[in-house]
C-alpha cells in the first residue's frame, strides 16, 4: 500500500523538506528514506512538501524515496491499551526492548496493539439491531478493573448483519458486520483507528458538577478539580509538578488516567513503571496499574515524536471516554511541547512570535484543552475528560507564554511556589496565587459529605488565610509580638494549618492519600483550635499556652498517625481539644 | 545503501563559502545529516567537521576545529558516511583524548573493542533501572540533605571563584558505596576551562591513586570552541561503554557546561536562528538533554553512569538558561551560595536551593538510617525559618527578637558552622553526619521538630 511519493530535498534536524510531491495530502503520514523514518506531512505548495520526522534524522541523505499510504496519523484502539507505556507515536516501548538492546534504534516498526493475544468477547448486539456510531458492541474484560467496551465505529451505521458469537478473538478479528439503507456495508473490528489530530465524535457537553478527588488535601479542599476539568500546574524546576502529577495518577478517583510523559525524565517514566504495579488503589483494592496507560516520549527522544505524545494521549482518553469512563490526563510537561512546536517552527522558518513561539501557540492550547470535559456519549451515558497540564516557564516566571496563554483556557490553576519547594513545604502549592473556578458547581458533592458544613469550613479557612497574608506583611517590619494575641492566634492557627493540613508528603504511607471525610475531620479540628482558643485568649489567656499544649502537638501528627479507616480517632484528638481549652478557660473564670 | 558506499571517500576540490566555523559545499552528491566529513587544508592537515544542513548537491559543514586558514577554492572535503564515531575498548582508561576521541598524550592509539557512534541512542525507559544506591560522598551537606545515589545526574551550580573544583575533586576521592570496595572509575570532560583547573583534577586523581582507572577529554580554554560540542558526547560515549559493555560504576564529570553552551549558542547565532532567552537557540533543552540523559543504569547490566556535570551560572544568576534548562533536566542540583563562602565555610552548599531527587529511594532503614528522611526534611524547615528570622533581625534588630527566633539563629549558626562546614580532607560517614544533625537540632525545644517522630526524639534528641 505504500507508494512513493516524492523525494527527500533537503534536511534539517528533525524537519524535512519534500520536492516532486503530487499525491500526498496534509497531515499525511509518511515514511522517510532508507530507514523508512516516520514523518508526518505538515505543509504543502505546489510540488513541494514540509515533513517533521519523528525519529532521529542521522545520516539521511537527500535524493532519497518518501513512502505514504495515504492515511493521517493514527491511533489503534482497542483492549491492551491499558497497562501498556507508549512512544509518542505510540509505538509500544516494551515490544521495542524486545526487539533489541537497552537503547531505541530508529526506524523500528511496532503495531501499537498485541495481533496474537486472544480477547473473550462478549457481544451485545443482535442481528437485525439499528446502530449507529458510538454503540457497543460487545464486551472484553480488559482488565480485572476495567471492562472495555467494544464501540462501533463514528463512522459506521445500518442494520446488523452479523455479529460474532462469544469467544476469545484477537484484535484484528470482525465481530460485527452491518449494512445501511444505501447498501454500503460495514466490518466491526475488536479495535479502530482514528487520526489523533482530530476530537472523536461526541454528544452534549454536560455541566460539571462532581469533583475529581485527588486524595491531596491543598486541591481537594482549597483548590479542586471538577471531573471533566482542566488545570494547569506552572511551576520552576523542583518545585513539585511532577510529584504532583505522580500523585494525582496514583490517587485521583479517575476510571482511567493516561499519564503523557512529553519531553521529561527517563527515570520518572521508569519510576512510574516500577512502582504503579505494587501500588493499590484505596477504592477498587487492584493495582493502579490496570487503569494506566503510559505515553513516554523522553526528552532525549525526538522533538516531533514530541508535539504528537500529547495528541496521541488525547485521543486514547476520548476513546475511554466515548466507552463510559472518567478519564483523567496528566500532561508532564505542556511547555516541553509548546517548545517542540517552537523548535519545528524555527527549522521551518516560520514568521515568530512572542519569545520565538509560533503565533498558533494559543490555538493549539485552546484546541488542546478544549477536548476536556463531561459529555454525553454517543451512547447516552456519561463520560468525562479532566487534563491536568504541568508548565514549566523558563526561570520559574509566570509571565511567559505557555503559563500565560493556557491560564486563558483552562479554570484552575495550581501554582507551585520556589519558597515553599525551599522550605520543603510541600506540595508546594501556594494558597496566595492558587485558584480553581470550581468551587461552586462541586460544592454541593462535598456538602453532601460533610452534614451541609464543607462551603463554611473552606470559606473560613480561606478568610483566616487572607487575614495572616496581612497580618504577616506587619510582621516582616515589627515583628510578631507587637501584634495582640486576638490576631496572633490567626497567625498560628494559620501555621497549624500549613503543617498539619497542607503540607503532605507524598513518600508518607498514611500521608500519601487522603480521605475526603479526613480532610473534613482534620480542618474541623484545626477550626476548632481558633474557635476555642480565641476564646480562651479573650478571657486573658496568652498564645503561649495555646501552642505548648499536648494536643497542638497531636493536631500537627493527624495525618501521620491516623489512618484514613481509623479516622474516629480524630473524634478523640477533638474532645481532648475542648478539655485542654476548659482548663485553660478555668484559670481565668 | 551499496550506492552510496562507492559514493564516501570521493574527494571534493573547492568549497563555497566560509563563514565563522561553518563551510558551505555546492555541486557534491547527497551526503546524510549529521555525518562526518573530512576538511583539509592547503597543507594536508585534516580537520573533522559534521554536516548540520544536507541538501541536494548541497551542504554546511561544521569545523570542529575552526576554519582559520582554510581557503575557498583550495579546501577539501571527504565525506565519511557516517556520524563521528569513537573506538572504544579497555584500554582507554588511564588515558587522555582531545574533544574528538583522538589521543593527545603520545601514547599509541588505544584497541578499538567496539566502535560507537558517538551521538549515542536514547535508552529505553523499560529498559531503565531505578537509581537507589546510596553513595557516600563524607560530605554531610550532600550524604545528608542532598543525597546522592549511584546511576544520578547531580550537577553542580557553581559561580566564579567558588570552590567547585575543590568540591567535585573532594567527591571523586570519596565517594563510596557502603560495604563495597568498588572503586568508580571517572570520566573527565573538560570543556573550555583552563588549564591549571584541568592540572589540578589530574593531580587529584594521581593522589588518589586512581589516575589508571580515569579517562580525559580535554577541550580547553585555548582549544577550538567548536570541538566543545562534541567533547561531552565523546565522554559519554566512553562511559556508556566502560559501564555497559565493561560493567564498570562511572562517574562522569562535566566541567564547565556554560562554556559548552556558550559553543551552541556562537553556532546558532552564524546559522542565524531564531534566538530564545538571551540568544540561546530555542533547542537548548533538547540539546542538554541528550547529555545529561546518557546517565543511569539499565536493567541486567551491572554498571552505572552517575553524572556531575559542573557549570557556572552568569552573575550567580539561577535563573539564567544555563542552570536553568539544566535544572530542568538533572535530578536535582547542589547549589554552592557566595555569602558562605565569604564567610570561609566550606563547602559553601546553599541550603535550601540544593535538591536530590532520587534521595527518597536511597536513604532509610537498611540504607543509611531510620531517621534520614526526616531528619533532612527538618533541617530544611528549620534553616528555612532562620533565613526568615535573619531577614526579621536586619529589620528590627536582634534584641526585638522573640525568644524563640533567638534560638532560631543560633541554630542556624551551629548549622552552618559544625553541619554544613568540613575540612577538605575530612570524610564523614552517614552516621556521624546524622549525629551532627541531630545535636545542632537539639538546640531547638522539642515543640519545634514537628517533622520528626515521638520515637526518633526519644531516641537521638539532646544526645551528644
Ligand atoms: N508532595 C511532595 N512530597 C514530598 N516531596 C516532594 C513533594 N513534592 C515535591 N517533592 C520533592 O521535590 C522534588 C522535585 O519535585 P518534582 O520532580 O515533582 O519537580 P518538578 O516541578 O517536576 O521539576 P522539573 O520541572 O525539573 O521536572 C522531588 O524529588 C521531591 O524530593
Ligand atoms: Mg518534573
Amino acid at each position: 500500500m505504500l507508494e512513493i511519493i516524492g523525494q527527500v530535498d533537503k534536511i534539517v534536524g528533525p524537519v524535512v523538506h519534500a520536492r516532486g510531491v503530487e499525491k500526498a495530502k496534509m497531515l499525511d503520514l509518511v515514511e522517510v528514506g532508507e530507514f523508512h523514518l516516520v514523518g508526518e506531512i505538515v505543509k504543502l505548495d505546489g510540488d513541494r512538501a514540509v515533513i517533521q520526522v519523528y525519529e532521529d534524522t542521522t545520516g539521511l541523505a537527500p535524493g532519497t524515496n518518501i513512502y505514504s499510504a495515504g492515511v493521517p496519523l493514527s491511533v489503534e484502539l482497542g483492549p491492551g491499551l491499558i497497562g501498556t507505556i507508549y512512544d509518542g507515536i505510540q509505538r509500544p516501548l516494551e515490544k521495542i526492548r524486545d526487539t533489541s538492546d537497552q537503547y531505541i534504534q530508529k526506524g523500528i516498526h511496532v503495531a501499537a496493539l498485541d495481533r496474537e493475544k486472544r480477547w473473550l468477547f462478549t457481544p451485545s448486539l443482535a442481528v437485525g439491531d439499528d446502530v449507529t456510531g458510538g454503540e457497543v458492541a460487545g464486551t472484553v474484560q480488559e482488565t480485572e478493573l476495567i471492562e472495555h467496551r467494544v464501540l462501533v465505529p463514528p463512522t459506521v451505521n445500518g442494520k446488523v448483519t452479523w455479529v460474532a458469537e462469544e469467544g476469545e478473538y484477537s484484535i484484528a478479528d470482525v465481530v460485527a458486520k452491518t449494512e445501511n439503507a444505501e447498501g454500503e456495508c460495514f466490518e466491526v473490528n475488536l479495535h479502530q483507528r482514528w487520526p489523533v489530530r482530530r476530537g472523536r465524535p461526541t454528544g452534549k457537553r454536560i455541566p460539571l458538577s462532581i469533583p475529581l478527588i485527588t486524595g491531596q488535601r491543598v486541591i481537594d479542599t482549597l483548590f479542586p478539580v471538577a471531573k471533566g476539568g482542566t488545570v494547569v500546574v506552572p511551576g520552576g524546576f523542583g518545585t513539585g509538578k511532577t510529584m504532583t502529577q505522580h500523585a494525582l495518577a496514583k490517587w485521583s478517583d479517575a476510571d482511567i488516567v493516561v499519564y503523557i510523559g512529553c519531553g521529561e525524565r527517563g527515570n520518572e517514566m521508569t519510576d512510574v513503571l516500577i512502582e504503579f504495579p505494587k501500588l493499590v488503589d484505596p477504592r477498587t483494592k487492584r493495582p493502579i496499574m490496570e487503569r494506566t496507560i503510559m505515553i513516554a516520549n523522553t526528552s532525549n527522544m525526538p522533538v516531533a515524536a514530541r508535539e504528537a505524545s500529547i495528541y496521541t494521549g488525547i485521543t486514547i482518553a476520548e476513546y475511554y471516554r466515548d466507552q463510559g469512563y472518567h478519564v483523567a490526563i496528566m500532561a508532564d510537561s505542556t511547555s516541553r511541547w509548546a517548545e517542540a512546536l517552537r523548535e519545528l517552527s524555527g527549522r521551518m522558518e516560520e514568521m515568530p512570535a512572542d519569545e520565538g513561539y509560533p503565533a498558533y501557540l494559543p490555538t493549539r492550547l485552546a484546541e488542546f484543552y478544549e477536548r476536556a470535559g463531561m459529555f454525553e456519549t454517543l451512547e447516552g451515558k456519561e463520560g468525562s475528560i479532566s487534563i491536568v497540564g504541568s508548565v514549566s516557564p523558563p526561570g520559574g516566571d509566570f509571565s511567559e507564554p505557555v503559563t500565560q496563554h493556557s491560564k486563558r483556557f483552562v479554570r484552575c490553576m495550581w501554582a507551585l511556589d520556589r519558597q515553599l519547594a525551599n522550605a520543603r513545604h510541600y506540595p508546594a502549592i501556594s494558597w496566595l496565587d492558587s485558584y480553581s473556578e470550581y468551587v461552586d458547581e462541586i460544592s454541593g458533592w462535598w456538602q453532601e459529605r460533610s452534614g451541609g458544613e464543607w462551603g463554611e469550613l473552606r470559606r473560613r479557612i480561606m478568610d483566616l488565610l487572607q487575614q495572616e497574608g496581612k497580618f504577616q506583611q506587619v510582621v516582616k517590619l515589627v515583628g510578631p509580638d507587637v501584634l495582640p494575641d486576638t490576631q496572633r492566634i490567626v497567625l498560628e492557627t494559620c501555621t497549624l494549618f500549613k503543617n498539619a493540613f497542607l503540607q503532605q508528603n507524598s513518600f508518607d504511607k498514611i500521608d500519601m492519600y487522603c480521605t475526603p471525610e479526613k480532610q473534613i475531620k482534620m480542618l474541623q479540628v484545626i477550626l476548632e483550635f481558633y474557635d476555642r482558643g480565641v476564646e480562651v485568649i479573650r478571657k486573658g489567656a496568652n498564645i503561649h499556652q495555646l501552642k505548648k499544649l499536648e494536643v497542638y502537638s497531636d493536631i500537627l501528627r493527624i495525618k501521620f498517625a491516623v489512618r484514613n479507616d481509623e479516622i474516629e480517632k480524630i473524634d478523640k484528638i477533638r474532645d481532648k481539644l475542648g478539655r485542654s481549652m476548659e482548663r485553660i478557660a478555668d484559670m481565668f473564670d | 545503501m551499496a550506492d552510496r558506499n562507492i559514493r564516501e571517500g570521493r574527494e571534493y576540490i573547492g568549497i563555497a563559502s566560509i563563514s565563522g566555523p561553518l563551510v558551505a559545499i555546492k555541486g557534491i552528491h547527497n551526503v546524510g545529516y549529521n555525518e562526518l566529513a573530512e576538511v583539509v587544508d592547503s597543507n594536508g592537515h585534516i580537520r573533522l567537521g559534521m554536516i548540520l544542513e544536507s541538501s541536494e548537491k548541497a551542504a554546511v559543514i561544521q569545523v570542529f576545529e575552526g576554519t582559520s586558514g582554510l581557503s575557498v577554492p583550495e579546501t577539501r572535503v571527504r565525506f565519511k558516511g557516517e556520524p563521528l564515531h569513537f573506538g572504544a575498548g579497555a584500554e582507554i582508561l588511564g588515558r587522555v583524548f582531545n574533544g574528538l576521541g583522538q589521543p593527545i598524550d603520545d601514547g599509541p592509539v588505544p584497541l578499538a573493542e567496539k566502535r560507537m557512534d558517538v551521538n549515542g541512542l536514547p535508552i529505553n525507559p523499560t529498559a531503565r533501572e531505578y537509581p537507589k544506591e546510596f553513595i557516600q560522598t563524607g560530605i554531610s551537606a550532600i550524604d545528608g540533605m542532598n543525597t546522592l545515589v549511584r546511576g544520578q545526574k547531580l550537577p553542580v551550580f557553581s559561580g566564579t571563584g567558588l570552590p567547585h573544583n575543590r568540591l567535585v575533586a573532594q567527591i571523586t576521592r570519596q565517594a563510596k558505596l557502603i560495604g563495597e570496595d568498588t572503586q568508580f572509575a571517572v570520566v573527565f570532560a573538560a570543556m573550555g576551562i583552563k588549564h591549571d583547573v584541568a592540572r589540578y583534577f589530574i593531580r587529584n586523581f594521581e593522589e588518589s591513586g586512581v589516575l589508571e582507572k580515569v579517562v580525559l577529554f580535554l577541550n580547553l580554554a585555548d582549544d577550538p570552541s567548536v570541538e566543545r560540542l562534541v567533547t561531552p558526547r565523546t565522554a559519554l560515549t566512553a562511559a556508556e561503554f566502560l559501564a555497559f559493555d565493561m560493567n564498570m560504576h562511572v562517574l562522569v564529570i562535566l566541567t564547565d557546561m556554560t562554556n559548552y553552551c556558550e559553543s551552541l549558542r556562537e553556532i546558532s547565532t552564524i546559522r542565524e536562528e531564531i534566538p530564545s532567552r538571551k540568544g540561546y537557540p530555542g533547542y537548548l533543552y533538547s540539546d542538554l538533554s541528550m547529555i545529561y540523559e546518557r546517565a543511569g543504569m539499565v536493567k541486567g547490566i551491572e554498571g552505572s553512569i552517575t553524572q556531575m556535570p559542573i557549570l557556572t551560572m552568569p552573575n550567580d544568576d539561577i535563573s539564567h538558561p544555563v542552570p536553568d534548562l539544566s535544572g530542568y533536566i538533572t535530578e536535582g542540583q547542589i547549589v554552592l551560595e557566595r555569602e558562605l563562602d565569604q564567610r570561609n565555610i566550606y563547602p559553601p552548599i546553599a541550603g535550601l536551593p540544593s535538591l536530590s531527587r532520587l534521595m527518597k529511594d536511597g536513604i532509610g532503614e537498611g540504607m543509611t538510617r531510620e531517621d534520614h528522611a526526616h531528619v533532612a526534611s527538618q533541617l530544611f524547615a528549620a534553616y528555612s525559618h532562620v533565613k526568615d528570622v535573619r531577614a526579621l533581625a536586619a529589620v528590627i534588630g536582634e534584641e526585638e527578637l522573640t525568644p524563640l527566633d533567638k534560638i532560631y539563629l543560633e541554630f542556624g549558626e551551629r548549622f552552618e558552622r559544625e553541619f554544613l562546614s568540613q575540612d577538605e580532607y575530612e570524610d564523614r560517614s552517614i552516621t556521624e553526619t546524622l549525629d551532627i544533625g541531630w545535636q545542632v537540632m537539639s538546640t531547638l525545644p522539642k515543640e519545634e521538630l514537628y517533622r520528626i517522630s515521638e520515637e526518633e526524639i526519644a531516641k537521638y534528641y539532646g544526645k551528644e
